[in-house]
């Protein structure tokens, strides 16, 4: 019993990510000193589970998405319409409970309104969101009436600064949401109709799981993610820059997702693994800003990143390691 | 009528009524001036564009395009301006890099049997990485052969300008027209959209041909990002960012399939003018802001899919497979 706990944690992803944060602290010593200072901890360990939170939760809502055979390519424009919602809200003179409800009103609205394109009408799911990706944006500047709206209400700034038991607060969000969506598919049979509907949609509506139903909702807890990192990402730099905030997430989130073991093709997911995917390309990320690259150099490590995790998940490599696996047998 | 043929007849009447409806509120939107301009100011996006119809209509995507065009941009800026290179030379050596780019592309999106959407997603990043390494700032190109290029064109009656760059997208138009309508390899490029394991059963060289397609989309987009270089007249890594998205949405509002195999090069031409069309009337409008553009492509994109989805339910009683042009 031991040994499979055991093997539940140890596997590519964590290893990869242990892995990355050791290269970090080689070139940058002090990378594993965590330090408590009025009442939160600081470190750049810390800093990296802030910093990769927003793709975290993106990645969240992304995975079970993808693991529909689809993709939600708005999530980064509905970041920026959330933001702009909840900031404006606020500035117009509302409490923070309603921005933060109307936000994450507008991400489920999102969502359905993907969840339908893709359910009802029968449309290719990355052409599906990218009505919503393209709009969304200009939707968010038509809020924001294209300047970057400031605020300084408490709350909306607690919610992306503030910290709970010494953990940044959106570190407490993202490990929350991560909980609350791995019990959700693992605990119920949710988790198996919704691999079902990866495999085989018409088989999965044959043996009598509501796909339609199904995969609206999927897509509404990827939008409702989505409205709460972007939440949070207004609330870190006090306001919603309509044209910046979530710009190419969701790429990154799509990326932490096949990091953590989905399937593009459908029928395979964990949501703990997307979270520590998203977390490998923050540790990158971080790594490569305290070695003295420039920042740039983050999207050719990624490109490379991408191409090794291809090649390894790619059914020609599937081949290579069952072949050198029977060679060992026979020899054995 | 020819069913097969409703998609784009309904993009050119589109097409045909916003134009009108332009024209009755600003007059002067008809005149050659600002067809021209038209031309001119679309013509890396329509030669992007044509690339992207191939790629879509054998059933694949590519998001690269976009920091093609931008490394493309860099690549000869750089090689122009701080190597002395003469940019006919640059030029070849950008189509050489960009080749090989695409056909890596391909060569990964068959024989590891990723989709196409992730490959290219990892080909975008390099590309754009790639471009960021060599330079961040804004390279200018300062050479009589650009002056040279960007300095001809031809006098339409009524003061517009038909400039080489526009009819150099006009040429990439009809040569890619008759390459997917009526070549072998078009041919190719329609089976495999309609299904992967009948065109391999009935004898198509997929390998190569998917190869061959990555490069084209490559190239194309290269050549584009040189026609960009000529427009601004400097190489900026962060340039044509999300072209790749307005290449697609010209795509699919001309009337081409995005599950491959089925689609018209003409329709994506007269989608990049649409999309140019929106531009052009917010800017003559004046009071809307530039944010408009985004949502009313977004909603033209959302109207083509949707008349799509109703054109071919409502055609699949009757004959499926409309097969080409």
């Amino acid at each position: 019993m031991n040994r499979m706990a055991l093997r539940n944690v140890v596997n590519t992803q964590t290893v990869a990510l242990v892995g990355v944060l050791l290269l970090n602290w080689v070139l940058f010593p002090g990378f594993f000193r965590i330090e408590w200072q009025d009442g939160r901890l600081f470190g750049s360990l810390i800093d990296v589970l802030n910093r990769g939170a927003p793709v975290a939760i993106l990645a969240i809502g992304m995975t079970p998405v993808i693991a529909t055979k689809g993709v939600d390519l708005s999530v980064g424009a509905v970041m920026a319409m959330a933001g702009a919602v909840a900031a404006s809200l606020v500035v117009a003179g509302y409490p923070a409970w309603i921005a933060v409800s109307g936000a994450l009103a507008l991400g489920l609205a999102c969502g359905i309104w993907n969840g339908i394109l893709v359910a009802l009408l029968d449309i290719q799911p990355i052409i599906a969101t990218l009505v919503l990706m393209v709009a969304g944006r200009g939707i968010a500047q038509l809020v924001t009436e294209g300047s970057i709206v400031t605020f300084s209400d408490p709350t909306l700034v607690f919610i992306g600064t503030g910290s709970f038991l010494g953990f940044p607060m959106p570190v407490v969000i993202a490990f929350a949401l991560m909980v609350l969506v791995t019990l959700a598919v693992r605990k119920t049979a949710i988790g198996l109709f919704i691999e079902a509907v990866g495999v085989n949609r018409s088989a999965a509506t044959l043996a009598g799981i509501r796909s339609r139903l199904l995969l609206i909702v999927v897509y509404s807890i990827s939008g409702l993610c989505a409205a709460t990192a972007g939440i949070i990402v207004a609330g870190d730099i006090r306001g919603a820059d309509a044209n910046n905030a979530g710009l190419w997430l969701e790429l990154d989130a799509i990326l932490a997702a096949v990091i953590g073991g989905a399937s593009l093709l459908g029928g395979r997911f964990s949501i703990p693994m997307s979270v520590v995917g998203a977390l490998i390309i923050q540790a990158m990320n971080t790594g490569i800003l305290v070695s003295g690259f420039p920042p740039e150099f983050n999207l050719v490590v990624k490109a490379g990143m991408i191409t090794l995790i291809l090649m390894i998940q790619s059914p020609l490599a599937g081949h290579i390691l069952g072949w050198f696996g029977r060679g060992k047998r026979g020899a054995a | 009528m020819n069913r097969s043929l409703r998609p784009l007849l309904a993009t050119v009447v589109i097409f045909a009524i916003a134009y009108a409806a332009a024209v009755m509120q600003f007059p002067a939107l008809f005149s050659t001036r600002v067809l021209g301009n038209f031309l001119t100011d679309n013509a890396f996006l329509g030669i992007a564009a044509v690339g992207m119809t191939v790629v879509i209509i054998s059933g694949g995507i590519d998001l690269s395009v976009g920091a093609v065009i931008g490394f493309t941009g860099v690549l000869v800026a750089v090689l122009v301006t701080w190597l002395g290179v003469h940019p006919l030379l640059a030029f070849a050596i950008a189509f050489v890099v960009a080749a090989a780019f695409g056909a890596a592309m391909g060569l990964v999106i068959h024989y590891l049997e990723v989709p196409a959407f992730i490959v290219t997603l990892a080909g975008m990043f390099l590309a754009r990485g790639g471009a960021s390494v060599i330079t961040q700032d804004s390279v200018p190109i300062d050479h009589p052969f650009y002056k040279m290029i960007t300095s001809l064109y031809f006098r339409l009656p009524g003061g517009g300008r038909l400039t080489f760059l526009g009819l150099t997208m006009i040429a990439v138009f009809i040569i890619g027209a008759i390459l997917v309508h009526r070549t072998r390899f078009g041919s190719y490029v329609y089976a495999l959209g309609g299904n992967t394991t009948s065109a391999s059963l009935m004898g198509v060289p997929v390998a190569r041909t998917t190869i061959l397609i990555y490069m084209l989309s490559s190239v194309l987009a290269c050549l584009a990002g040189i026609v960009f270089s000529l427009y601004t007249s400097a190489g900026y890594p962060l340039a044509a960012v999300g072209v790749e998205l307005d290449a697609i949405g010209a795509v699919v509002i001309g009337g081409t399939l995005l599950t491959g195999g089925y689609g018209f090069v003409f329709g994506t031409f007269v989608g990049v003018m649409l999309l140019g069309l929106v531009q052009t009337y917010i800017i003559f409008d004046g009071t809307l802001s530039s944010w408009w553009t985004k949502i009313v492509i977004g909603f033209l994109l959302f109207l083509f899919i949707v008349l799509q989805r109703l054109v071919f339910a409502a055609s699949a009683q009757g004959d499926k497979a409309p097969g080409r042009a």
